[in-house]
């Protein structure tokens, strides 16, 4: 199933990467005449009201989606580790002060204050960066922001757990300092678990992603995201369902076989088959 | 086992303190301010802006305002909703109802479905059924709910036009006609929720009652000779639902930021939708106020998780 689900995020990958070269209808090409049009073999996947191309428009959406998705699992994957590895190694107030900011974020409700975040600092990284890179940073450092607490937990009790082996007391007999230790032993054999942490941080990435377009305070509105997509979709359910089943089942299957693959990477680091 | 709550309740206040402190001070750092309208209306001269400003104490450093805000909330002047023009309270009160009551039925929809499965699921590793359930679990939290509402939406509402899909909190018909109204617009929503976090649980349980089936004490149980039904409810159930309730209860502050989603497609009026409509209205205290209630929410859950958790587990509450 896993090896099935990383041919099929490849295909996802590569079509969504190299599509828009092959496939070369403009995203933004407004034609009345063939609005809400069924699949055909010009619109592979039909059009929407505007008669915009679906298939382009949710090539392009997936990069930006995808991109998403991935760089805040990079944050996520960064802060986490960062924060587990300092809180791991050194004892005592470091320790308890870090777990306890851990927490206090756990217990932050997610979606509302994903919202609020973004609703309230929208405006001022859309002056700052320009309207696309300022959401993008936004969303992305705003999704790794609540995703980073299970990783930095996870890093803490291998930390905890690694810091006891010979090979380490070994190293700092040998006159290791802690960063050396921490980056050359410690931390490479931690990053198991973090890396099955990082798969399903991708999938509730853009999950998440596609939460905040649908409820309409992602991307603005020119950008075809495969949750605005939905977000659009949504209301012509009756007549044009093709264009909401396009974009949900590219949705679905992306995080599937990302699913898969994170339980596939779980079996294969961790393999307590029941007999 | 009452040390343990007390314990647990002294480290709970100080999260819902930070968590609102955070949160006051996000609202404070956005940019914009509310009397930013006021600066557009030519009626109102500059000195009496100013004058506005200074009686509000808008200008006054954070932690003081901060302080302000926390002891009028503790006293219950939760403020006035500048889009729906009436305490943010009686608001507040007219929409949790629904809401609470979408919210628990999904999830006991969700453990009735996710516990008998992931029982036999684990009863029967690697067997068809096993393979069934966690192919169908996989699948369920994949779909994200707003796709899955959608089509429920598309298949039942429009195209079979079973159920409706606008949920109604004044259906005008009493008696069985009412329950009857109530659980047909109820289900869709329900059903969402309910199976998006079924999903999960199955795998949850599965992997837990898995951890359990194999000890010493249960195959014990089965030589003794014991029906193994009971030895699977009374045995192996009981130690495997420890961290499954845990879940389940840590797992609430999600389910209700689910139920923002569904609210918006299934248009129900409870919090999650006041939440959206309040936020895209600009209308500060009704957001400050609702994610004040998600936050306390969350709070009230993670020590209810705690608390089962020291009941179910004793060796947890004699530490």
């Amino acid at each position: 199933m896993a090896v099935a689900s990383v041919v099929i995020l490849a295909l996802l990958t590569s079509a969504v990467v190299l599509g828009p070269f092959a496939w070369r209808l403009p995203i933004n090409e407004i034609d009345f005449t063939a609005r809400l049009s069924a699949p055909s073999w010009q619109h592979p996947f039909g059009t929407d009201d505007l008669g915009q191309d679906l298939l382009a428009r949710m090539l392009y959406g997936g990069r930006i989606s995808l991109a998403v998705g991935f760089a805040a699992m990079a944050v996520a994957i960064i802060v986490g580790t960062l924060i587990g590895a300092i809180s791991g190694i050194s004892r005592g107030s470091v320790d308890a002060v870090l777990m306890w900011i851990t927490d206090l974020f756990l217990a932050l409700p997610q979606l509302p204050l994903l919202l609020l975040v973004i609703y309230l600092f929208r405006d001022f990284l859309k002056n700052l960066v320009g309207p696309e890179g300022g959401i993008f940073i936004l969303i992305v450092m705003v999704i790794g922001a609540f995703r980073w607490m299970p990783v930095a937990r996870l890093v803490r009790a291998q930390f905890l757990s690694l810091r006891e082996k010979e090979f380490v007391e070994a190293a700092r007999a040998l006159g290791a300092t802690t960063p050396r230790l921490v980056i050359r032993h410690i931390l490479p054999n931690s990053l198991g678990p973090v890396i099955v942490a990082g798969t399903i941080d991708v999938a509730a990435a853009i999950i998440a992603e596609s939460t905040l377009s649908f409820l309409g305070l992602g991307f603005p509105p020119d950008i075809p995201t495969w949750g605005r997509l939905l977000f659009d979709a949504k209301d012509y359910l009756d007549i044009a369902p093709h264009w909401a089943l396009f974009a949900g089942a590219a949705i679905f299957l992306t995080v599937l076989a990302i699913n898969f693959i994170g339980d596939g990477l779980r079996d294969a680091l961790d393999p307590r088959k029941v007999m | 086992m009452g040390k343990y709550i007390l314990r647990r309740l002294i480290i709970a206040l100080p999260s819902l303190l930070g968590i609102s402190l955070i949160l006051f001070i996000l609202l404070a750092l956005a940019p914009g301010d509310p009397f930013g309208e006021l600066a557009s209306n030519s009626n109102i001269p500059p000195e009496v802006r100013a004058a506005l400003r200074v009686k509000f104490g808008i200008d006054d450093p954070v932690l003081i305002r901060y302080l302000r805000w926390l002891v009028a909330m503790l006293h219950g002047d939760w403020g006035f909703s500048f889009a729906s023009r009436i305490d943010v309270d009686k608001l507040i009160l007219q929409r949790v109802p629904t809401t609470l009551f979408v919210v628990g039925s999904s999830q006991i929809l969700a453990l009735t479905v996710a516990l008998p499965v992931g029982v036999y699921a684990a009863m029967r590793p690697y067997s068809i059924f096993d393979q069934i359930a966690n192919t169908f679990a996989f699948i369920g939290f994949s779909l994200p709910t707003f796709f899955t509402g959608l089509l429920l939406i598309l298949i039942f509402s429009v195209n079979l036009g079973w159920l409706p899909f606008v949920y109604r909190t004044d259906i005008a018909a009493t008696g069985w006609h009412w329950y009857w109204e109530n659980f047909k617009q109820a289900i869709m929503p329900v059903a969402v929720l309910g199976l998006f976090q079924a999903a999960s649980y199955t795998r949850y349980v599965r992997s837990a009652v898995l951890d359990v089936i194999r000890l010493d004490y249960v195959t014990t149980a089965r030589s003794k000779g014991l029906h193994e039904g009971k030895v699977i409810v009374k045995h192996v159930v009981r130690n495997a639902l420890i961290p499954v309730v845990t879940l389940v209860a840590l797992q609430m502050p999600a389910v209700f930021g689910g139920a923002i989603v569904t609210e918006q497609i299934f248009r129900i009026p409870g919090i999650g939708s006041l939440l959206i409509t309040s936020i895209l209205a600009n209308d500060t205290p009704v957001i400050m106020a609702v994610t004040f209630v998600f936050a306390c929410l969350v709070i009230v859950f993670n020590l209810l998780a705690d608390i089962i958790y020291g009941w179910l587990d004793p060796r947890i509450s004699y530490r």
